[in-house]
């Protein structure tokens, strides 16, 4: 890409605030953290997977979907399948009446292996499953809905609806999926302990390596022409119809792009916590995650992220002092964030704290190089 | 002191007198015992976070969301423990702190918080987990820091951890004895199993259906209903058609709420025992919410009930009271989740150490006399030894026992023939 | 399927589950009907209408409690009371968060979700503190217990037949308000056209408020109904929110009756097969069917022709 492409794509405040990010996420906090926070810091980052999704569908689209807990779920639950095969070797297996499968099988009587676990014996095939099921499953959602113009609160409720299908089609099939709860006691990937220190350090910043190509490629589309044409049918949507334009499509491919995201964090966490349970594939973190990205701010990929972080980061602190209150505290915050900045932490920093920046740096009339003004952001 | 008339006034002085000259060398044992508590280093090799005069523990139970419901009377009777201990003393001259984290009825969040308290704050032992799904999400966590769980709810068994002391019953603990008693007792023939959707009543029921089988009788029917599921009235439809004795109900949470007052709505009078309806899954605790006059001639295989008769029980309920209100009633989770801080005392004390694996080793065959359910004796396999009772549901939210197995029965996670 | 019940006994079935169906049907009526309006009419998403409805149960709790041990010789009438006070409750503090909270966000439907998702938090987390995280067992008077034995395999709970009743006469009061009153009259011309609504002189703000309020007070009195069969905690709201929306959209958003008819289908449709298959995938059929059918239809089954 050239030099002009680049600075297209990523404005000079874009890139200040890309390297600021890049620098706390993959400098400060490994150096500043112990192990044990990093890796709360890492399960808090693959919700960041979730709430950039959201940007592109919810913020710049205008789709809501109170579903992404769905897509979380099933490429976590891929990367699950996966580990808990290579956890259930006959070896290790010994004491069940059928060794070699997944002790949740065995408990519920099963003596074979599922057809649709078997190529789960696979890595490849894992990785190529972990983005294909999660985006297929989005392209058949969005095809269905849509073609059919069913959009905005009717959306948000249908998708609701279909994660709470999910949730009770996974408990009730325990046989095939470990029910309640979940996949668990998950060790090795290839025979690499993925629970040591080192591992966790490594899986960190796998992650966080991750998020950034998923950062980028979210900042591709926004500044694409169809980052544009979403943001046109978000404000307009009949206009854009009009102009010729099958907003349908674009919905589909925004709404997988969004799904496929998810499923990365998914099975990121998957690969950082060491299980993988139903209960993410509910409503009430469905929820939970488009709250992520409000507070930080529906329209910025940036905001996104500290959003995420700042809520867990609150959550766990708040959880650990006051258990009793924390949930007073999680309501105010949304009902706080709604009401007074609906666009989230990103808004009370282009509204406030660059001005701020700005007049101090005009202070100092020494930097002459420092005075430009910077550009107006397209939200 | 008042001197009163009583015909024999100095005796009474004479004897509190003695009484004093015979407790003082005991007071003096006692301080010296205290002063005596032996080094942190000899006593915690590990790191743990014991210091010469405390020693730190962990509390993990859901205090928020839908858990919060079942997991509160768990923290109470381990909080009640927990000072009964530190009035006596403590461990090894040592006060017992806790620290309390909420798992929030999440599993993740339970495996955090377990994380938490056994890398960050080093705890010498953890009381806690509810649910099996909990329990599960943090299993791999104390294996890997080596941890030590007391854990206090019946639950499906298939499991034997080295790092869990099971201070509830696995299944067959529960099932079996329930069975031939209603079998025996009131000629039951046919059985109905319902439950909640998940692990531990699909394993239990199958349990039963297996022994059920082997004793010639017939399951007429199985049903399974999402957790929080609040209409029951299909169910309770097919349980008329199918005319079973028992109905053998393990239904969870909210659900046992509605399933028991739809239940009774349709006309099925448990008094009448046509079909009587035998449970393992109700405590007191959940009588709170259902209402006695709505369970009441139920029947319920637990191995305690509040209303148990015996020295340590009435203690222990007396305690329970004063320490948390009167009103409270206390079921057979909050009774095993009592013992475990018990339990982790009398392991701690045999090993002469905090050290994980010194308590591990100390703790198979270690008894407890003091138990409200009676004795209780550690097994190998990390399960208690224990009775099964059961249960006749009055209107006032309590259990008349009605029959208890002579023999302690022995824990068998794995029962053979039952898999 | 069929094969191992005999002729009468498929009769009953289908009487006793037609009769199953018919008490669903109500229990969806009473939890959809007052987000039919709030969430129909004035399009806003309340995800803290499980809260309102424990609010009335808690409500009917403490009424007990109070006629218990007060008023004992009056307890058989407590019910009534006590729905009117879980009435009052519900919609003092529903005119009270529109006033708060709600108003602002009329022209961002979204965000009202979110922000009500947040109040429902807190109300759980007010409940837990004020009531306790155990849950409340509601005493009932007598005449509301047992049952009515048509044959000996068919028998009608008196409370069911309550509940019907109840159902039948807010129903009747809906219908009556949203179509006849003065209110109605003005909500439905705020919801059509809000400025003009005001340039003719409504005050669309105490307009606001008021539907609002009252959407919540039905809330409520779901809530006190429910205590007779369902359990009342913190955390019982959350059950039924998921439900209560599919019927509203199900029924297509802003037509009362079509809430109605929706209940009457799902109901019928989830307790017919309850009863043929296991409680799991019943429901997974049931709401399968009607997302693949709101995908077909997606205004609904009832609606005016407007695409949006």
């Amino acid at each position: 890409m050239s030099f002009t492409g680049l600075r297209a794509l990523l404005p000079k405040h874009d890139l200040r605030a890309l390297l600021i990010l890049a620098a706390i996420i993959i400098i400060v906090m490994p150096l500043f953290l112990d192990i044990f926070r990093l890796n709360l810091v890492g399960k808090y980052l693959t919700y960041a997977f979730v709430a950039l999704g959201l940007v592109l569908c919810w913020g710049l689209g205008g789709i809501l979907s109170l579903g992404q807990g769905v897509f979380f779920g099933l490429g976590g639950y891929c990367m699950a399948m996966f580990l808990k095969l290579e956890a259930s070797s006959p070896e290790q297996t010994a004491i069940q009446s059928t060794p070699g499968i997944p002790d949740f099988m065995d408990w519920n009587q099963l003596t074979e292996l599922p057809w649709f676990w078997e190529p789960f014996h696979s890595l490849s095939f894992t990785l190529l499953a972990v983005i294909a099921v999660p985006a297929l499953f989005a392209f058949i959602i969005g095809v269905a809905m849509f073609k059919r113009r069913v959009g905005g609160v009717y959306f948000a409720i249908i998708t609701q609806a279909i994660a709470a299908i999910l949730t009770i089609l996974i408990i009730g099939q325990q046989g095939y999926t470990g029910g309640v709860n979940g996949i668990t006691d998950l060790r090795t990937l290839l025979g690499w302990d993925i629970r040591t220190n080192s591992a966790q350090y490594i899986l960190y910043f796998i992650n966080a390596i991750l998020l950034f190509a998923c950062l980028l490629a979210a900042q591709v589309i926004r500044k694409s022409k169809l980052g544009r044409l979403l943001v046109a049918m978000r404000e307009r949507e009949d206009r854009v119809r009009f102009s010729g334009y099958d907003v349908a499509n674009f919905k589909i491919f925004v709404f997988c792009i969004a799904a496929v995201f998810s499923a990365i964090g998914g099975a990121m966490f998957t690969l950082q916590v060491g299980f993988m349970s139903p209960s993410f594939v509910g409503i009430v973190p469905s929820i939970e995650m488009v709250i992520y990205c409000a507070v930080g701010g529906r329209l910025s990929i940036f905001g996104a992220i500290y959003g995420t972080l700042l809520v867990n980061w609150a959550k766990t602190i708040f959880s650990e002092s006051f258990p009793e209150l924390w949930l007073f505290a999680m309501g105010a915050l949304f009902i706080g964030v709604v009401m007074a900045f609906p666009n989230g932490l990103a808004d009370l920093y282009q509204s406030y704290a660059l001005p701020w920046l700005k007049k101090q740096r005009l202070r100092l009339p020494a930097r002459l190089g420092g005075v430009k003004t910077p550009q107006k952001t397209t939200k | 002191m008042k001197i009163s008339n009583t015909p024999h006034p100095p005796s009474k002085l004479r004897r509190r007198f003695i009484k004093g000259l015979i407790t003082l060398p005991a007071t003096v044992l006692l301080s010296t015992m205290v002063f005596a508590a032996p080094p942190t280093a000899e006593v915690n090799t590990t790191g743990l976070a014991v210091t010469d005069d405390t020693v730190k523990v962990g509390i993990l139970h859901s205090i928020t969301g839908t858990m919060a419901i079942s997991e509160t009377g768990s923290v109470q009777a381990e909080k009640l423990a927990i000072e009964q201990i530190n009035a006596m003393g403590g461990i090894l001259g040592r006060q017992i702190e806790y620290t309390q984290e909420d798992g929030a009825s999440d599993w993740p969040t339970f495996a955090e918080k377990s994380k938490k308290l056994l890398v960050k704050d080093k705890v010498a032992a953890v009381f806690g987990c509810w649910t099996s799904a909990s329990r599960k999400a943090v299993l791999p966590i104390f294996e890997q820091y080596n941890g030590m769980l007391y854990y206090p709810t019946f639950y499906e068994g298939l499991e034997q951890s080295p790092n869990v002391i099971y201070t509830g019953q696995e299944a067959t603990q529960q099932i079996i004895a329930g069975i031939d008693w209603v079998v025996k007792n009131k000629g039951a023939k046919k059985f109905f199993l319902l439950g909640s959707d998940y692990i531990w009543p699909r394993t239990s029921n199958k349990i039963a259906r297996k022994h059920i089988e082997k004793l010639g009788l017939k399951v007429v029917g199985e049903e399974y209903y999402p957790l929080g599921h609040t209409q029951f009235n299909s169910v309770i439809n097919k349980i008329k058609l199918k005319k079973p004795d028992v109905i053998y109900a393990i239904v969870v949470g909210g659900s046992n709420v509605a399933f028991y007052k739809q239940l009774k709505a349709a006309g099925i009078d448990m008094t009448k025992e046509k079909p009587l309806v035998l449970t393992i899954s109700v405590t007191e605790d959940e009588i709170l919410g259902i209402g006695g006059e709505n369970i009441v001639g139920a029947y319920a295989a637990m191995k305690y009930f509040q209303s148990l008769t015996n020295d340590n029980n009435e203690a222990f309920v007396k305690a329970f009271k004063k320490r948390w209100g009167d009103d409270i009633v206390i079921g057979d989770v909050t009774q095993a989740a009592y013992l475990g801080p018990w339990l982790w005392k009398a392991a701690v004390e045999k090993a002469g150490s905090f050290d994980i694996d010194k308590i591990r080793k100390a703790s198979p065959g270690l008894e407890l006399t003091t138990a409200p359910e009676g004795y209780v004796r550690i097994h190998p396999n990390h399960h208690l030894w224990s009775k099964t009772r059961i249960g006749h549901a009055r209107s006032d939210g309590q259990y008349d026992i009605v029959f208890e197995t002579d023999e302690l029965i022995e824990p068998d996670p794995f029962p053979k023939g039952y898999q | 399927m069929f094969s191992e019940y005999s002729m009468t006994e498929l009769t009953s079935i289908f009487a006793m589950q037609g009769f199953a169906g018919l008490l669903l049907f109500s229990v969806f009526v009473l939890m959809a009907l007052g987000l039919a309006i709030i969430f129909g009419q004035m399009g806003v998403i309340n995800m803290a209408h499980g809260e309102f409805m424990i609010l009335g149960a808690y409500v009917t709790y403490l009424t007990s409690l109070f006629f218990s041990n007060y008023l004992p010789s009056l307890f058989g009438g407590y019910f009534f009371v006590a729905m009117i006070l879980a009435f009052i409750a519900t919609f003092t503090l529903g005119a009270f968060v529109e006033w708060a909270m709600i108003r602002h966000l009329y022209k961002r439907p979204l965000d009202t979700l979110l922000a009500t998702w947040g109040l429902s938090l807190i109300l759980q987390q007010t409940y837990r503190t004020v009531f306790g995280a155990r849950e409340v067992g509601v005493t009932l008077p007598d005449w509301l217990m047992g049952s009515y034995a048509i044959t000996d395999l068919i028998e009608v709970p008196i409370n069911g037949i309550f509940v019907m009743v109840l159902t039948l006469f807010i129903t009747f009061c809906v219908y009556l308000l949203m179509q006849k009153s003065k209110l109605g009259k003005q909500t439905r011309a705020v919801v059509q056209n809000r400025a003009m609504a005001g340039a003719v002189g409504i005050n669309t703000e105490k307009v606001d408020r008021y539907t609002f309020g009252i959407g919540c007070g039905i809330a409520g009195v779901a809530g006190s109904a429910f205590t007779m069969i369902g359990s009342t905690g913190p955390t019982s709201g959350q059950l039924y929110i998921v439900d209560t929306f599919l019927v509203v959209v199900f029924g297509g958003a802003s037509n009362l009756l079509g809430t109605v008819a929706a209940a009457f289908t799902i109901s019928q449709a989830q307790s017919t097969m309850e009863f043929f298959l296991s409680g799991s995938s019943a429901k997974v059929l049931t709401l399968l069917t009607v997302v693949i059918i709101l995908m077909l239809r997606p205004q609904g089954l009832f609606t005016l022709k407007i695409r949006r």
